[in-house]
């Protein structure tokens, strides 16, 4: 057994935060600062955004780092690329350790898509000759054609994005540390940089990727580690460590809308509970394919009542943040003639839509396109599997789609084959025009 | 930290450990990085002539410029005599030229760090690459720029002096001096922004204790003087009048004594400045 590829014992990492919010001072306003203090020192204050981590990454594995924002990751990534150093504890790591850090970093505007390259390659620490080598398939990766000449300037954000990227993914690290470059550009460019970093996990190369989606971390990761607060929480196989998070992400939540103080809107009008009902029961998760009600209790301001107010709830899936569903009640064709001052809006959920799985809400209330409030991540909430179709059947949970009433029939395919529509039609005209 | 040791078989073991507070320049780390150093100093040079209408001839329009506006003022109107009978229109560009080369060093210089922000923050590499591809870059106009000197001397009648093989010497005392103030005042730059509006005036001051646009042997009226010695301590000093004694012949040697106070003076400017540089690189990605 060889050793392992990255080892890190008890690293951690303090930062002083003197007066100034961090980063860059100025030199004169620290003197007449101290001058001030009579000579005594500011007050610090110390902040450890990274303590006690221990973990280990074997050789070839593909181990993905996951957390709230602030949690640590960056730091710890930036601790593991050499950006910044730990303030204690080791971290040994076995090979040559290729950082993609944020995709198009030290581009130059004013240089041409060859130097760029070049250049790029070499702030990532990748020989000449083996940029030389490799330079036609960089820039058939990137797609760029006929402007490897024009200065980077004026390619689009899409170009730079994907010559960036095509440079950085050409390099050939034996650990390679990958920091949340996959939720930039469009979706056919997402699915090739995954593939490429499959490629290169395929290739018995080391990978520590970060991010925040959790939807290309349980396909990438054999392994993940949860931090939270700069503390490793929970550290194993992918999907244990992605339910800690999800159920570290539910406990944070604040109980009582009433009390969540991050908001939108005017407040004329807020949110000040929300819960879910099967036929009048309250329930904690409604069932795929079951009625459900969504009840958001709110109250106004000073007692005022409103006509023509539209309630609104987009529902997320909790993995990606992908939003599923919009249900509004202007569009819905609701109109409330009179909204009283302390009351409830009540949603409901035809034979709940969803597969089994963890979502989230947010809501909104607006008065004539005016937001009087709105709360995201207002609700979360687990959907039980169910007989959505009556097939006793549930869907394959690799497809986590909105579920439809639909239908299936074969038949013969008739003698002619597929009738063509007549050539008199609108869409035969508007085609042809 | 951040000791690549090569282990006997392929991989090598970086360990990263918290650094010491102050340690040494890792020589061999920077040499491992001499391509990014070479790409980075090709970027400049490719930034500061791309869009320009002149191209490289700026190398050679500036220094000119500026010598014939103090040729007028300083030479015609002020009417600074360059010893031994020297054409004051020479003795200005022998000063300017080089002077520009470590004015600009120092400004660029100090800026070299916060430009390139993204670059710190981003991804690791030797940050003194920064400082010595913006040195290098600047070297190279210094070299395009030199042979006008030369020019002016012979159009001027002035005579190469025999000993003209040891101006390199002199101008590398110039590099040494400009890139210690330029990487101490990049590193202290990062933390302290105002470092930015202290510059200029530096290098003003610099300037007028330099001999650039009057001789400096005649301070303290011979060498060997005390006042000679203390306006030695600006390696500066030895820089431009040990040069134009090294090139034109007939102008006098700044003396030996003051020439090792200016080359100690600048030795030790670059070891402080190298020593603080490493201290601060630490903090670098996390202030900037």
């Amino acid at each position: 057994m060889s050793k392992p590829a990255i080892e890190v014992k008890g690293l951690g990492k303090r930062f002083e935060i003197g007066n100034a919010a961090g980063g860059y001072v100025l030199l004169t306003e620290q003197i007449t600062d101290r001058v001030r203090r009579r000579g005594r020192s500011p007050k610090k204050h110390e902040f450890w955004a990274l303590q006690d981590v221990d973990f280990e990454v074997q050789q070839g594995e593909t181990f993905g780092v996951i957390g709230h924002n602030g949690a640590g990751k960056s730091t710890l990534l930036k601790i593991l690329s050499r950006i910044t150093p730990p303030t204690v504890g080791e971290a040994r790591l076995r090979g040559r350790v290729g950082a993609l850090l944020e995709v198009g970093t030290g581009f130059h505007p004013e240089l041409t898509g060859r130097e760029n390259v070049f250049l790029n390659g070499a702030i990532l620490n990748m020989p000449r000759a083996e940029i030389q080598r490799r330079f036609d398939e960089i820039v058939e990766f990137a797609d760029i054609g006929p402007f490897v000449d024009t200065p980077v300037k004026r390619y689009s954000s899409g170009m730079q994005l994907r010559l960036a990227f095509s440079v950085a993914a050409h390099l050939e690290p034996e650990i390679l540390i990958v920091d949340e470059v996959l939720s930039v550009g469009d979706v056919a460019f997402q699915q090739k940089c995954l593939d490429r970093m499959e490629d290169v996990s395929r290739e018995g190369r080391t990978i520590v990727f970060i991010s925040h989606n959790l939807g290309a971390v349980r396909n990438l990761c054999d392994r993940a580690m949860l931090l939270s607060r700069g503390r490793v929480k929970a550290i194993g196989g992918i999907g244990e460590v992605i339910n800690e998070y999800i159920g570290e992400v539910e406990r944070d939540l604040p109980r009582s809308l009433r009390e969540r103080e991050n908001r939108d809107g005017t407040g004329d009008l807020r949110f000040v509970d929300m819960h879910l009902e099967r036929n009048g029961q309250v329930i904690d998760s409604p069932t795929s394919g079951e009625d459900c009600d969504i009840v958001l209790s709110y109250e106004t301001k000073g007692g005022r009542s409103f006509r023509t107010v539209n309630f609104g709830i987009t529902l997320f899936s909790l993995e990606d943040s992908m939003p599923l569903l919009n249900l509004s009640s202007e569009t819905a064709g609701a109109v409330f003639r009179d909204v009283p001052p302390r009351g409830e809006a009540r949603c409901r959920l035809h034979n709940c839509p969803l597969p089994a799985g963890q979502y989230f809400m947010s809501i909104t209330a607006d008065l004539a396109g005016e937001m009087m409030d709105g709360v995201h991540r207002a609700f979360e909430m687990t959907v039980s599997g169910g007989d959505f179709y009556g097939s006793g059947r549930q869907p394959h949970p690799d497809h986590r789609t909105v579920l439809v009433p639909h239908e299936w029939s074969v038949s013969e395919a008739s003698p002619q084959g597929v009738q063509e529509p007549p050539a008199d039609t609108p869409y035969r005209a508007k085609t042809s025009a | 930290m951040n000791t690549p040791e090569a282990s006997a078989v392929t991989a090598p073991e970086i360990v990263i450990t918290p650094p010491e507070r102050w340690r040494p320049i890792d020589l061999r780390e920077l040499w491992d990085h001499r391509e990014l150093v070479y790409f980075l100093t090709k970027r400049e040079l490719q930034i500061r002539y791309k869009q320009s209408f002149f191209g490289v001839s700026w190398a050679l329009l500036q220094p000119l410029i500026f010598a014939f506006v103090f040729a007028l003022f300083f030479g015609l109107v002020a009417k600074i005599q360059a010893p031994a009978g020297l054409p004051y229109a020479v003795f200005a560009v022998s000063g300017v030229v080089p002077w520009l080369f470590t004015a600009t060093a120092i400004q660029q210089g100090a800026g070299s760090l916060v430009l390139d922000a993204n670059l710190i923050s981003k991804v690791y590499f030797p940050r003194l690459a920064l400082p010595i591809s913006k040195g290098l870059s600047l070297i190279i106009d210094l070299l395009i720029a030199l042979p006008i000197v030369v020019i002016v001397m012979l159009l001027y009648g002035a005579a190469i002096a025999p000993t003209f093989w040891l101006v390199p010497a002199f101008l590398l005392l110039g590099v040494v001096t400009a890139f210690a103030l330029a990487t101490f005042l990049a590193a202290v730059n990062v933390k302290y922004r105002d470092v930015q509006l202290v510059v200029p005036m530096l290098v003003q001051i610099l300037f007028f204790a330099s001999p650039v646009l009057y001789p400096g042997t005649t301070i303290g009226d011979q060498s060997g003087h005390a006042w000679s010695y203390i306006y030695s301590i600006n390696p500066m000093a030895s820089v431009l009048d040990g040069m134009r004694w090294a090139l034109i012949d007939g102008q006098p040697y700044p003396g030996t004594a003051n020439i090792l106070i200016s080359v100690g003076s600048a030795l030790l400017l670059l070891v402080g400045a190298l020593l603080y540089f490493r201290r601060a690189e630490d903090f670098f990605a996390d202030v900037i």
